[in-house]
């Protein structure tokens, strides 16, 4: 049993120690330790309701908004405690950026769906770098030739793919550290997907992206390392090559061959 | 440690079974041809020489169907982990067997130009080489039915005694050939027909080594290289 995941090499970014997650009386995540590596893609995988996502969740403190949900344990974004008290959890938010698995943009023109955060965190000092920041992202994100001439459409008449990306668009806007990924692509058709992971394998290096999958080719085609959840408990954690092709543990090996249950 | 755990698609598990049911035919059909082939020699038996000739074909077959099933299986079926391994070394042993049973096709045409010149007494401990050889395939291939790495460490150690052959009936045959050059062109052949054996079992060694990954994730360490037998220094020490 690996609880304790070994640092990875490089620099890390998160470190989380002895997490656990209790929704009411359900323990939903089981002292579980990870350090989370800046240069890597790292995969969560698992089956349904082993604690993955839950887990991404601590990373940003999105389970703050569930009323029941109660978090013991530390997690630390380049030495700080992300639980502290004085933390500022927008603040936060916007170093841990998220994506969620539907897109989900505001009703708002392409344009504003990248421009707001932005503009709420001041990060821009005028129209002008507001424009420049909005066209960075959107070229980060791989949409800005699509939608470059229609700024100002809806950003919901976008294709699912499109608007993903948009959504992708709007975290990177704010420039974080980290971003978290909860199964960006079960939406979008396997061309749409293929354009998302691409993008993943770009923003890599730039951001340390997280990203939870139940699709497992995916997590052995955009990630570097790997954590198996199950039952709330991390079982392996590891290089990706090795989980997919040697993994120590027999959970591990019988979940990814389609062995398990 | 055999895994008789189920997946959840069942297709996926009829299609391992028939790939393994693949390799254990070609593998028979390996080994057969070996003890054939040996059996035509001693017995200047032509037609049954003919007849291991004629089916290699059957094996080279075997290899294109394994090769089929197995690219189907990865594309269809996305493999992980030990499946992935299996698969591979699957891919890997077909094309060692294929050889393998070259080597018994050539045995068995050295056989039949043997018939025609002087019966030589050494051709007599040939057939107990072949024998080892042939259980070496046996073994490898049994390891991989049962995903046994123990077995298959024991083929690994097994090759030492078929190279010890190797070089005994090496050392013999050059005498022989020193002593009466009428006996060259069979003693000729009856040294590649042992070197073929040698080479069999070295085969079979890398059957196992593929067995011992394929079950277990690890590389069987690389046996010692230095009691390889080497045609040179041997002929040097029987020149000297």
């Amino acid at each position: 049993m690996d609880q304790t995941a070994p640092a990875a090499p490089g620099t890390t970014k998160m470190i989380a120690r002895d997490v656990n997650v209790y929704y009411g009386e359900t323990h939903a995540i089981k002292n579980i330790s990870i350090d989370i590596g800046q240069e890597h893609v790292t995969a969560f995988i698992g089956p349904s309701g082993c604690g993955k996502s839950t887990f991404l969740r601590t990373l940003n403190r999105m389970n703050d908004t569930i009323d029941n949900a109660r978090f013991e344990g530390r997690i630390e974004l380049d030495g700080e405690d992300i639980y502290a008290p004085d933390m500022d959890v927008v603040q936060l938010r916007a170093r841990v950026g998220m994506v969620f698995q539907k897109p989900n943009p505001f009703p708002k023109s392409i344009f504003e769906n990248v421009a707001y955060g932005p503009r709420i965190h001041g990060l821009a000092a005028g129209k002008a770098e507001l424009d420049q920041i909005v066209e960075r992202s959107l070229r980060r994100a791989g949409l800005w030739e699509e939608v470059k001439d229609r700024l100002q459409d809806s950003g919901t008449a976008l294709s699912g793919g499109q608007q993903q990306r948009l959504c992708i668009a709007r975290a990177i806007a704010v420039d974080p550290e980290v971003i978290l990924m909860d199964e960006p692509c079960s939406a979008l058709d396997p061309i749409a997907t293929a354009k998302i992971e691409e993008l993943i394998h770009d923003l890599r290096g730039r951001y340390a992206i997280v990203i939870v999958t139940h699709n497992m080719q995916q997590a052995a085609r955009v990630s570097q390392k790997t954590a198996f959840f199950h039952l709330g408990t991390l079982v392996e954690y590891g290089d990706t090559s090795d989980i997919f092709t040697n993994p120590r543990e027999t959970r591990t090996k019988d979940y990814i061959t389609g062995r398990y249950g | 440690m055999p895994d008789i755990s189920k997946h959840t698609v069942t297709a996926f598990d009829d299609e391992l079974s028939e790939l393994r049911a693949l390799i254990s035919q070609m593998g028979g059909m390996a080994e057969a041809a070996i003890g054939e082939a040996l059996q035509a020699l001693v017995r200047r038996d032509n037609n049954l020489a003919l007849k291991v000739i004629e089916n290699d074909h059957r094996i080279d077959a075997l290899e294109i169907e394994i090769e089929s099933l197995a690219v189907k299986i990865i594309a269809l079926r996305a493999p992980m982990a030990d499946d992935l391994r299996e698969i591979i070394a699957a891919l890997k042993i077909s094309s060692v067997l294929e050889r393998i049973g070259d080597y018994a096709k050539n045995i068995a045409k050295r056989s039949v130009e043997m018939a025609e010149s002087t019966p030589i007494r050494p051709v007599n401990i040939v057939p107990e080489m072949g024998r080892i050889a042939a259980e070496m395939v046996k073994m490898s291939l049994d390891a991989f039915a049962a995903r046994d790495a123990r077995l298959a460490r024991q083929v690994q150690e097994r090759d030492k005694l078929v190279d010890d052959f190797y070089t005994s009936l090496f050392r013999t045959l050059l005498t022989y050939m020193m002593e009466n050059p009428h006996h060259i062109t069979a003693a000729a052949h009856l040294l590649f027909i042992a070197k073929h054996l040698e080479r069999i079992g070295d085969h079979a060694t890398n059957v196992a080594e593929m067995v011992y990954y394929s079950a277990t994730g690890q590389h069987l360490e690389e046996r010692e290289r230095a009691d390889q037998p080497s045609d040179e220094t041997h002929l040097k020490r029987t020149d000297s």
